[in-house]
């Protein structure tokens, strides 16, 4: 009994505060989501008065509105997809550093790695906003390639503001998340593995492709799964870099808490966001734990 | 066998340009003697001296300072706490709630805390930061607590014990100590996510107050200036400082992060 009581005197604290600034925050989101919303923005007083009593004011119109209004739909695909090709472009970028890093003598491997995280430890609106001078109209790099191209008869391209920076920005941001993970597990792979397939005949593209790919999977997984849900749920990379074509639902989030002020359908899209995440996330755990066996 | 192709080495240093190429640029022109982010003028620290007088962006720099202090403080204390019961005892709930912050996109965590915020009646403003902050840090403090713990010879706390020291004695004379550096990398590492963050800080806010992120956030969309460059300089040596620092007193316990 003795013992009970220490583990909720040290434990009691940690699971309060978080209870209180996480789990009750997160629920009362999930409850502003089937809400009415305020005549002046936020929401509605949960109680109404009629001549038959108080009723409690709850409506499943929001999801409704969200369910049969393509905008949003569309708006959750286009994110989707372009957290999905911000995974992807990561995987691609990040492989070869991984396997550098990996086949590098041990001695080399650990400054190899804090090279990587390093530029990552500034902040990350720092990180965004130097996209914004490179990708900006009077960037010398912008010039140089517009040089190049009307040598060519091509007309200047601008590359701020379009889906096209929001990608820059989004691989540019997460590529550490999909390099550490690659090099774990391919740090973890037998060399005699590949000596033995080269003794076979296998040629080094096969080597790749029938060796070390397949037992890399699970590290392209985890990878993966840490781009993609932060990926998905991105505001600030769109907003500072995406002008009006390359908003994602992060955004329109932001506009329904912070400029029209309908909580209750700001609500039903994060809820929505999180969900979807949580659920592909969840999958993805999955599909890697069946691969491993 | 070397498997190391001058491919893979070139791609490898590709990146690696890739990597610092922005930082590289936004230093750059911080010296630059021109309004624009465009050609090389000449060298001038006029924008760090503009900072100097810029009355908001030092406020937001002392606030972002007083909720790093303060966030880290707290969140060391609750995170050290909820490390160490997740290391000893069966909790059912609290590794749920530890790890669901870092584990769910970041925006779902502040428009929550805002509705929070606004309907329990608490001003957005200093408080609902730090009270924000604390709530994301204690799971990443808890983390490499545990991860300490775990490395730690248990059979030291039960020799203390065995010769007399009450549970409490054990802990902060044996436990304690040798887990400083977790306790300790772990503080650094609330206080670099509290000076860092952007996002929850963007929802929970309100008017009430301003930090370095908001205030470059603001900056940048107003207009672009060279200040921007002068200010994220300094942000990216004060965090490069820390987190040095922070990897010297515990190596490891950063990496995978």
């Amino acid at each position: 009994m003795e013992k009970l009581w220490r583990k909720w005197l040290i434990g009691g604290p940690p699971l309060v505060y978080l209870v209180v600034f996480f789990a009750i925050p997160t629920l009362i989101m999930v409850v502003a989501s089937f809400r009415n919303p305020g005549e002046f923005g936020g929401l509605a007083p949960l109680l109404f008065r009629d001549e038959t009593g108080r009723h409690l004011d709850l409506t499943v119109e929001n999801y409704v509105r969200f369910f049969s209004d393509a905008l949003y739909l569309r708006l959750f695909f286009k994110s989707l997809l372009y957290a999905a090709i911000t995974a992807l472009t990561c995987l691609i970028v990040s492989y070869p550093l991984a396997l550098l890093i990996a086949r590098s003598p041990k001695k080399y491997r650990d400054i190899m790695v804090l090279l990587v995280i390093l530029p990552f430890w500034s902040n990350f609106l720092i990180r965004v906003y130097a996209w914004i001078i490179i990708l900006g109209p009077q960037s010398v790099f912008v010039g140089a390639l517009n040089g190049f191209l009307g040598f060519f008869g091509v007309e200047p391209i601008t590359l701020l503001y379009s889906p096209f920076a929001v990608l820059v920005g989004m691989v540019y941001v997460h590529l550490p998340f999909m390099v550490l993970p690659l090099y774990a597990n391919l740090e973890k792979h037998d060399p005699a593995l590949l000596d033995a397939a080269q003794d076979l005949g296998a040629s080094s593209w096969q080597r790749f492709w029938r060796v070390t790919f397949p037992l890399s999977l699970p590290g392209v997984y985890a990878g993966s799964a840490l781009v993609f849900i932060p990926a998905f749920g991105m505001f600030a990379i769109p907003d500072l870099l995406g002008g009006t074509e390359g908003i994602m639902i992060g955004n329109v989030i932001k506009q329904q808490f912070l400029d029209s002020r309908d909580w209750p359908f700001g609500s039903v899209l994060s809820i929505v966001l999180t969900a979807m995440a949580v659920l592909l996330a969840a999958a993805g755990a999955w599909y890697a734990r069946r691969a491993r066996e | 066998m070397n498997r190391r192709s001058p491919g893979l080495w070139l791609t490898g240093f590709l990146v690696y340009a890739f990597l610092y190429a922005p930082l590289v640029v936004v230093v750059a022109y911080s010296f630059n003697d021109s309004r624009l982010n465009a050609e090389w003028v000449g060298f001038t620290l006029d924008w760090y001296r503009r900072l100097f007088r810029n009355e908001e962006m030092l406020i937001a720099a002392r606030n972002s300072l007083v909720i790093g202090l303060v966030a880290s403080a707290v969140s060391t204390v609750l995170g050290t706490m909820a490390g160490f019961a997740l290391y000893r005892y069966r909790m059912r709930v609290l590794p749920v709630l530890v790890l669901a912050p870092i584990a769910i996109p970041e925006i779902l965590m502040g428009v929550s805390l805002l509705l929070f915020f606004v309907l329990v009646g608490i001003t957005l403003g200093m408080v609902s930061i730090i009270l924000s902050h604390i709530a994301f840090c204690v799971g990443f403090v808890a983390i490499v607590v545990r991860a300490r713990l775990e490395g730690l010879d248990e059979s030291l706390t039960e020799a203390a014990r065995d010769l007399g020291a009450t549970p409490w004695q054990a802990f902060r004379l044996v436990t304690l100590p040798l887990i400083m550096p977790g306790v300790v990398a772990g503080a650094l590492m609330a206080f670099t996510l509290s000076i860092d963050d952007f996002v929850i800080t963007f929802f929970t806010a309100g008017v009430g107050a301003s930090t370095l992120p908001l205030q470059i956030y603001t900056m940048v969309k107003i207009s672009v200036t060279p200040e921007v460059n002068a200010v994220s300089t300094l942000l990216i040596l004060l965090t490069l400082a820390l987190m040095l620092i922070a990897s010297r007193v515990s190596p490891g316990a950063l990496r995978g992060r």
